[in-house]
């Protein structure tokens, strides 16, 4: 939950610094604790409710939409399948279904409901309109973001993602320092899944469903105080999803893009996160003034903390998965707000036939042809 | 009473309950939501089988995908809320009793079959040999290939059969 209220916050700052803004700044030292008065202020606003809406389904929506973008990521594996801490082995998943591809495909599947029935209960036309718009939109776009994946499937052979991720282990034969992962040879379809995920989700160039300038809010016209905030927090959920997904897919996951011999890297982690500390003390000491120095000398020192921590023989090579994880999902999420704060929205028509006339096509002719890659190696 | 059994009963009441609120409820909406339910409640049950792959592509394909299609045809037709009629005299005389009878003939030809016998002494056991992906695929793709074909030029001609009618209409 903290972690989606301050992706809003790191959203609104690198959307602020490509257009030379400052984005958030007075509440806290550079803005860190506006999530903390957002949520507050959310909870506190007036919660409306249409008389002409229906009930149920209203408040039933926004509940559906965060319930199960929360879900999804029970099935992320944020390291490997089993590691030992202090001797005990413990699993960094929650569920490692065996088919977790494709029962994350069905949570996906049925999240497009809570957008859907908002639209429909909230009994007004933008709403209408803006939920017609994205059933038909999420709809075109699933067929592509799920064809997109099946390459890498079919190179893995499962749908379990640690043996997904564990199939992308070591190096190219002729290229040994580029590490075997699928977005080289699945380029194509590492495009095209891309591509889709932003329209899955709703973002931009893709976020037609909530168009400001034409449907005032879209979906959500109708929705104040924390049912808003429901939403909005799926939609941080998703993002983060769909970049978790990215990142198993074609990313090698937790697998480190470092050679297994280097045993120093184990503590890349904590000294990255001590660099971290070093900077924000620098800032803390140079920039700050007043109540901001108190504020970021705590940060300060839970960076410097949790590096600390991170060297200590027996918790380093357990953060080394999560370690390259996280950075690689954080890095995906900085591609997805940088498309966001670059490029105009797109036009419906456009995204209709871009979808259902390039992206289907490309991505059915990258299936067949990793097809027939597989099939010509192994006959 | 193991766990599976009462979840197998649970998701069961959920699925005929969503079924006949499916009929009785008078926005479309409500019911195409009703059939939503009992699709995602089947895909439970077939999880309760050991049928991992099955049941999510029940819910991907039923529940997220020909649903969803309907709830947008519900939606941009703007059906109005169904109006209520009294039960037709052919349904209360001769429906009624029909439909219990059936249902008892179910029930009796479940005790009685080989597949009932299977069903009651071991719970549905899974047997992973049969509902692992990769058994599932061989067989559909090998043994079974000709009917599967068969299917899809099926569905391919339905397709087709939908755009003539389309056309025919907008000219």
């Amino acid at each position: 939950m903290t972690a989606l209220a301050y992706l809003s916050w790191f959203e609104r700052k690198i959307i602020a610094h490509i257009q030379s803004r400052w984005g958030p700044y007075y509440v806290g030292a550079h803005g860190l604790l506006q999530p903390l008065a957002d949520g507050v202020k959310f909870l506190f606003k007036e919660d409306l409710t249409l008389p002409t809406a229906d009930r149920f389904l209203f408040i039933l929506s926004p509940f559906l939409a965060l319930s199960l973008a929360m879900t999804t990521l029970a099935l992320i594996p944020f390291g490997p399948a089993t590691v030992y801490i202090f001797g005990q082995p413990t699993q960094l998943v929650v569920a490692n279904v065996d088919v977790g591809l494709l029962f994350l495909f069905a949570i996906t599947s049925i999240g497009v409901y809570g957008v859907v029935l908002s639209g429909w209960s909230s009994n007004s036309k933008y709403s209408l309109l803006g939920g017609l718009r994205s059933s038909a939109q999420m709809i075109s776009y699933e067929v592509s973001l799920t064809l997109s994946v099946v390459g890498v499937l079919l190179l893995a052979g499962s749908f379990n993602f640690n043996e997904i991720i564990e199939h992308q282990q070591g190096y190219f034969r002729y290229v040994p320092f580029i590490p075997r992962w699928n977005v080289f040879p699945q380029f194509v379809g590492f495009l095209c899944y891309f591509i889709s995920a932003i329209a899955e989700t709703n973002r931009a160039p893709f976020d037609l469903p909530e168009g400001e300038q034409e449907l005032v809010g879209g979906f959500h016209t109708e929705y104040s105080s924390f049912k808003f905030a429901m939403f909005f927090m799926a939609e941080y959920g998703n993002m983060i999803t769909v970049s978790c997904l990215a990142t198993i897919l074609f990313f090698g996951g937790w697998l480190s893009p470092l050679p297994d011999g280097w045993t120093w890297q184990q503590y890349v982690p904590g000294v990255a996160l001590l660099c971290v500390a070093l900077y924000l003390a620098y800032d803390t000491v140079r920039n700050m003034r007043g109540l901001g120095r108190i504020q970021l000398t705590v940060v300060t020192l839970l960076a410097a903390g949790i590096g600390l921590l991170c060297l200590l023989p027996a918790v380093a090579p357990v953060i080394l998965g999560p370690f390259w994880f996280l950075g690689k999902v954080f890095l995906i999420i900085f591609f997805y707000v940088w498309t966001r704060s670059t490029l105009p929205r797109m036009r419906y028509d456009q995204l209709m036939s871009f979808g259902w006339k390039l992206l289907l096509p490309v991505s059915l002719l990258n299936l067949v042809v990793t097809a027939f890659w597989i099939v010509m190696r192994h006959p | 009473m193991s766990i599976p059994f009462i979840m197998f009963f649970v998701f069961a009441l959920v699925a005929v309950g969503g079924a006949i609120m499916l009929i009785v409820a008078r926005e479309p909406i409500h019911s195409a939501l009703c059939l939503v339910l009992v699709m995602v409640a089947l895909a439970a049950l077939y999880l309760l089988l050991g049928a991992e792959f099955i049941s999510a592509v029940q819910v991907i394909v039923y529940a997220g995908a020909v649903m969803v299609l309907f709830v947008f045809v519900i939606m941009l037709l703007n059906a109005g809320v169904e109006e209520r009629t009294n039960f037709s005299h052919m349904a209360k005389y001769a429906g009624l009793p029909l439909a219990i009878f059936l249902l008892f003939a179910i029930a009796d030809w479940m005790a009685n079959s080989a597949i009932g016998a299977t069903v009651a002494n071991g719970a549905g056991a899974p047997n992973q040999a049969a509902v692992s992906t990769r058994a599932l695929s061989t067989m559909l793709f090998q043994k079974y290939l000709f009917p599967f074909e068969a299917t899809s030029i099926l569905i391919l001609i339905a397709i087709l059969g939908a755009l003539v009618l389309a056309k025919k209409g907008a000219e």
